[in-house]
């Protein structure tokens, strides 16, 4: 492997390789890409919990009396409509309605708010809200300070005394095993669970209580490949493969994260008129209907007999069995329950356009 | 790593098991724990002609497809079909059920190319 001396590592860096974590380049980051196996990690977290380091992401913090006014200009959604202590998933656009990045804000006081950004975007995201910003608030870059652990599945709930207090997409200062951190309700599983930001410090004790006290679950430390796989199988998009500064919101499917009403956001004008003109291709989900190999990144899109368009990411579903994924298509054909081939090595396989999510709850 | 000491190797990481004039062919241990779980497997057809150093058959994971080479030149005799069903014995156990193919050997002169169990041991660092 060249260029492993220029990725940055994780305050968790040690203790991946001493629970024998396979480690991989991931957005410039050395990071965990499976520690028992993919299929496992993928079943802890789905049936029991999992724990994830998430110290690769980049955490803003956006403050002063206009900080409301500039992350509004700035993101497609509307950072007024949430309360302190809520968060929010939004986006962040350039002047051609392409997505910058995908990110979650979290508002901690009233013009106080917390940013979670895609490890590979944390330089440009900064740069381009310091230049496009209209209105002066502080914009601090606290990724190097901050460990990030994403506690996911049905038994995350019975680990902390706050549980109960601490709803779906919301956040608070917390004391977790002696730790002070933000403890959020979120995260990129479609499980309940909790994303922890504490100092980098105290990353590593939190990783081995969080793993001691799991124990009596079977919680297993769990890498990027099953992240990967539990956020396909809820159809949530990854920036750089499913979204990206040549993909909108509307083509993407993510409307409803584009506040309309509000009168000026960077983007604004090209996305009024794609919404309201339509657009010439959508991001679909799709499921194999017969065996064949897991659909990949790139591979070619097939619909009555010609190319319609590119997965853009695909992947075997470990809870389905079956392979699955996403890309976009000509919007004509876009149709849910239409049948269409997905083409690997020369060879097409069937596969269907499926709703979003593609795991329904209950399956 | 697990290098049987009846078998012979490629730097690509294939096995070979030579039978007379027939070479049982899969991936070593190293390579499926390098793979990790294995989810799809393409075998080449029987009667194919394959040349040895070229891809023949894929094997793929979760994460990647990974191409999977002819040790040695020949035509594909028979074809592991449980693999369709079961890919996964390319991990529980890559040196007997996870076999992938067999090839009647048209070239012997080729196995001297192939690497002992102490080359192949020393190829992976183990």
């Amino acid at each position: 492997m060249t260029g492993t001396e220029l990725l940055k590592r994780t305050p968790l860096y040690a203790a991946h390789l001493e629970w024998g974590a396979k480690m991989v380049p991931f957005g410039g980051w050395e990071m965990p890409v499976q520690y028992s196996g993919i299929l496992e990690e993928h079943a802890a977290v789905r049936e029991r919990v999992g724990l994830f380091d998430i110290s690769h992401m980049g955490e803003f913090l956006v403050a002063g009396p206009n900080a409301e006014r500039a992350l509004n200009d700035l993101f497609t959604n509307d950072v007024s409509g949430i309360a302190v202590g809520q968060a929010q998933y939004t986006l962040m656009c350039n002047d051609q309605g392409g997505i910058i990045d995908d990110l979650i804000v979290y508002r901690l006081e009233p013009s106080v708010y917390l940013l979670i950004v895609n490890a590979g975007n944390i330089e440009k995201d900064f740069v381009w809200m310091n230049t496009h910003a209209t209105v002066s608030a502080v914009i601090e870059n606290l990724s190097d300070r901050l460990a990030g652990l994403a506690l996911q599945g049905p038994a995350a709930s019975q680990f902390f005394d706050f549980s109960a207090a601490l709803p779906h997409f919301h956040i608070q200062r917390q004391e977790v095993f002696g730790k002070e951190c933000w403890a959020a309700r979120t995260g990129y599983t479609g499980e309940d669970g909790f994303e922890l930001f504490c100092e980098a410090t105290d990353g590593p004790h939190l990783w081995r209580m969080l793993l001691g006290w799991g124990e009596q679950f079977g919680i297993k430390p769990c890498g990027l490949g099953a992240r990967d796989t539990l956020r396909l199988e809820m159809c949530y998009p990854l920036h750089g493969n499913d979204i990206t500064e040549e993909t909108s919101p509307i083509e993407a499917g993510l409307t409803k994260f584009v506040a309309f009403d509000k009168k000026s956001f960077v983007g604004r004008d090209i996305l009024v008129e794609q919404k309201e003109r339509g657009v010439r291709r959508k991001l679909m989900a799709f499921k194999m209907t017969e065996k064949s190999p897991p659909p990949r990144p790139h591979y070619t899109i097939v619909a009555d007999g010609r190319k319609v368009g590119e997965v853009t990411s695909g992947t075997q579903s470990p809870t389905l069995g079956t392979g699955i994924g996403m890309g976009y298509v000509e919007a004509t054909e876009a149709k849910t329950g239409a049948a269409i081939e997905i083409e690997v090595r020369s060879r097409r396989f069937r596969a269907v356009i499926e709703k979003k999510p593609i795991l329904k709850r209950g399956q | 790593m697990n290098v049987p000491k009846n078998l012979k190797y490629t730097k690509s990481h294939e096995w070979v098991r030579i039978d007379g004039r027939i070479a049982v062919v899969g991936i070593t241990d190293h390579a499926q724990d390098e793979l990790t779980d294995v989810v799809y497997v393409e075998v080449p057809a029987v009667g194919a002609h394959v040349e040895a150093g070229k891809e023949c058959a894929v094997v793929e994971s979760v994460k990647a497809a990974t191409d999977v080479y002819a040790p040695v030149s020949g035509d594909v005799a028979t074809v592991n079909e449980e693999l369709a069903s079961a890919p996964e014995l390319l991990n529980q156990d890559p040196y007997g059920k996870g076999w992938m193919f067999t090839i009647t050997i048209s070239d012997p002169g080729e196995l001297n190319e192939l690497l002992s169990p102490e080359d192949y041991a020393h190829h992976i660092g183990a």
